[in-house]
């Protein structure tokens, strides 16, 4: 193994030498892949005829007109099965796990939507399927874990550490470094070790490939700012691979600004003071620890977006200043979640509303000839209980409390 | 040097115990106490694990260690400070086991010039591979500090043969796929892998992952140099206190 997949200091391999074969190997398997040509149609005829690619570019012209500034597009990865850009990855590492003949697949999940789409991926292609989920987020994303287990897979609520993502993914990695023979961990952000951040954001790279076709058809030009939310990072490297080696086109990273970032309860590794480099399950990039290395715990409303480090390929574009990085709070998104479902008819994710704070904040001060691409990542629907919470709906609140009550009866 | 305590150690056991603690947990005082009943029973090395929030390479019982440890606000100072104290006591080589990221914040030169200046022996980080940790093992070995690798069996000769070039003290074999605490079937795989260790390097061979019983450790007798034993210490410390892991230790062998 050669000290490879850096992205200037971050990134690397830091893991225990029991999966040193096996990670050597899913590189390799990846890279052979890759150098197929087969492999790459292979995957874009699966996700037209099983997912809905290419996903459509709508033109947000209420919101234009309601902002006054640049055109506003919208990537529509809301309309991929399972309703976020999860699948994209998900499919591609399913065909991988069968060009190397593994039959059992595990996979981490926070709010449940890479779990969702990693059991729809495992039941699609005949694997036996184990979700790692920490038990607040069982507690919490309920509807996703009926799911997961509607679909034929094991959820495995993790009782240990803060019992989020990040003590998921732990668990995953113990698992996968006890069954590693039949097994392969579907990581599902660009994060981990190497060649996870390269492999997720190959696949990921869909997003951007039709998208720059599509804005340059329907708009006439390449966008003047591209905005995506950022949690693990791999929606944000899923479109911004259109763009990167545009040099007029501007980047923005959206993070969890959480309950704003002066209270310290937020995600917001690159957007604010708090975060620093440091090496956490299996890489290096930028993290939210004391100065004792001990890794903090984060809070965002986006239950996708809570996760205490981020994508090493974006810590690197952060130092370089070719991707700008911004933190949106829980309640701006909910303006933003609100506004959209108004002015445009369509329910975004509170992940993917961070996108849509982010922009919208920008938008008004913005040349009128500009042209504004955000990447919506997925549908809302998964979020009825928290946002009709947020919005503290009366009658969707006797509506539970009528159905607590026949359950009880 | 380590490898000359083994060594000379060997000439009065057949086969060497290495002992685990999490340090802080239950609390620092409470560490003390059992490294000096664990010392008492006889064990010939100890590892000092300075907890950490993500231990991804150990099973639950010294997870949730860790997690207890942090969570009674341990901090990396009391470790130093209480490893310190432990060496002033207590006459066998101790070892720190912890994670990269304990390191790599405190920076590795200030790290190991502190664990000198602890008067530890060696450090066992096992996500830190060779090629990730060339300065590293520079700042360990500049400080007299024997940086411990970790062999496995999932491993080509062709790995094992490239990590012996970086050992130093021993190598700490697995003894199984997985993590620490799960029971482990000793089988005849056992004896090709130490085969191929043997091959690969001239250093004493310790093995943990499993070890829980006498039985094991008889098993292990001829094969390895040191027996590590560490989940099963931690469980009887849970269940039955301090005295039970005394008196485990004391009849391990």
């Amino acid at each position: 193994m050669d000290k490879t997949g850096y992205y200037g200091i971050f990134g690397g391999a830091f893991i225990p030498e029991i999966l040193s074969t096996t990670l050597e190997q899913l590189q390799l398997g990846f890279q052979e892949a890759k150098e197929d040509p087969a492999f790459w149609s292979t995957y874009q005829s699966l996700m037209s005829t099983y997912s809905c690619r290419p996903t459509p570019l709508t033109h947000a012209e209420n919101l234009s007109r309601h902002f006054g500034g640049p055109q506003i597009y919208l990537k529509r990865e809301d309309l991929n099965h399972t309703g976020a850009h999860k699948l994209n990855n998900v499919m591609g590492q399913g065909l991988l796990v069968q060009r190397m003949g593994k039959t059992r697949v595990i996979a981490e999940t926070g709010a449940g939507q890479h779990g969702v789409a990693t059991a729809t991926m495992a039941a699609k292609f005949g694997y036996s399927c184990t979700i790692y989920m920490g038990e607040v987020d069982v507690a919490r994303q309920r509807p996703n874990v009926f799911w997961m287990e509607q679909l034929g897979a094991t959820v495995v609520p993790v009782r240990d550490g803060a019992r989020i993502l990040k003590d998921a993914i732990n668990e995953a990695l113990r698992d996968w470094s006890t069954n590693m023979d039949t097994t392969h961990y579907v990581l599902g952000t660009a994060c981990g070790p190497h060649p996870y951040p390269e492999m997720v954001s190959y696949f990921q790279s869909i997003i951007g490939t039709e998208v720059r076709e599509q804005i340059l058809r329907q708009s006439g030009r390449a966008p003047t700012r591209v905005y995506a939310c950022v949690g693990g990072g791999s929606n944000a490297l899923g479109v911004f691979s259109g763009f990167l080696d545009d040099a007029e086109v501007e980047l923005v990273g959206v993070e969890a600004g959480g309950q704003g970032l002066e209270t310290h309860k937020h995600a917001a590794r690159l957007a604010s003071e708090h975060g620093s480099v440091g090496v956490a399950q299996g890489y290096k990039t930028y993290f939210l620890q004391d100065d004792d290395g001990q890794m903090l715990e984060t809070h965002s409303v986006a239950a996708g977006l809570d996760y205490i480090g981020v994508s090493p390929i974006l810590s690197a574009y952060h130092e370089e200043g070719r991707i700008r990085f911004e933190a949106a709070t829980d309640e701006e998104v909910l303006e933003a979640t609100r506004l959209v479902m108004r002015k445009e008819g369509i329910i975004p994710a509170l992940e993917s509303a961070h996108a849509l704070a982010g922009a919208f904040r920008e938008a008004p001060e913005m040349n009128a000839d500009g042209v504004v691409l955000i990447n919506l990542s997925g549908r809302g629907d998964k979020d009825i209980f928290t946002i009709a919470d947020a919005l503290g709906d009366t009658a969707w609140q006797s509506f539970i409390t009528t159905k607590a009550e026949e359950y009880r009866a | 040097m380590l490898e000359d305590y083994i060594r000379n150690k060997q000439k009065e056991k057949d086969i060497l115990l290495m002992a685990h603690v999490v340090m802080g947990y239950p609390s620092i005082e409470e560490t003390f106490e059992l490294v000096q009943t664990i010392v008492e029973a006889g064990v010939d090395l100890m590892e000092l694990q300075i907890p950490f929030s993500e231990p991804i390479a150990d099973g639950p019982v010294i997870l949730q260690a860790n997690q207890a440890a942090l969570a009674g606000g341990v901090r990396v100072d009391d470790c130093f400070r209480l490893a310190r104290k432990i060496t002033d006591a207590f006459d066998i080589p101790f070892l720190f086991m912890t994670y990269y990221n304990v390191v790599f914040k405190r920076g590795e030169e200030r790290f190991f010039a502190e664990t000198r200046g602890a008067g530890i022996c060696g450090a066992i980080v096992p996500d830190i591979p060779p090629e990730e940790g060339e300065s590293f093992m520079a700042a360990a070995t500049a400080n007299n500090i024997d940086p411990i690798f970790i062999l496995a069996p999932t491993s080509s000769s062709e790995r094992i043969n490239y990590l012996a070039r970086f050992g130093r003290g021993f190598f700490y074999c697995v003894a199984r796929k997985g993590i620490t605490g799960a029971k482990t079937d000793f089988s005849s795989e056992l004896d090709e892998f130490l085969a191929r260790c043997r091959e690969a390097t001239q250093l004493p061979l310790a093995l943990g992952f499993g070890v829980s019983s006498k039985e094991d450790v008889q098993f292990l007798r001829g094969k390895v140099e040191i027996a590590v034993v560490g989940s099963q210490a931690l469980r009887l410390l849970n269940t039955n206190g301090t005295r039970a892991v005394g008196d485990f230790f004391g009849k391990l062998r």
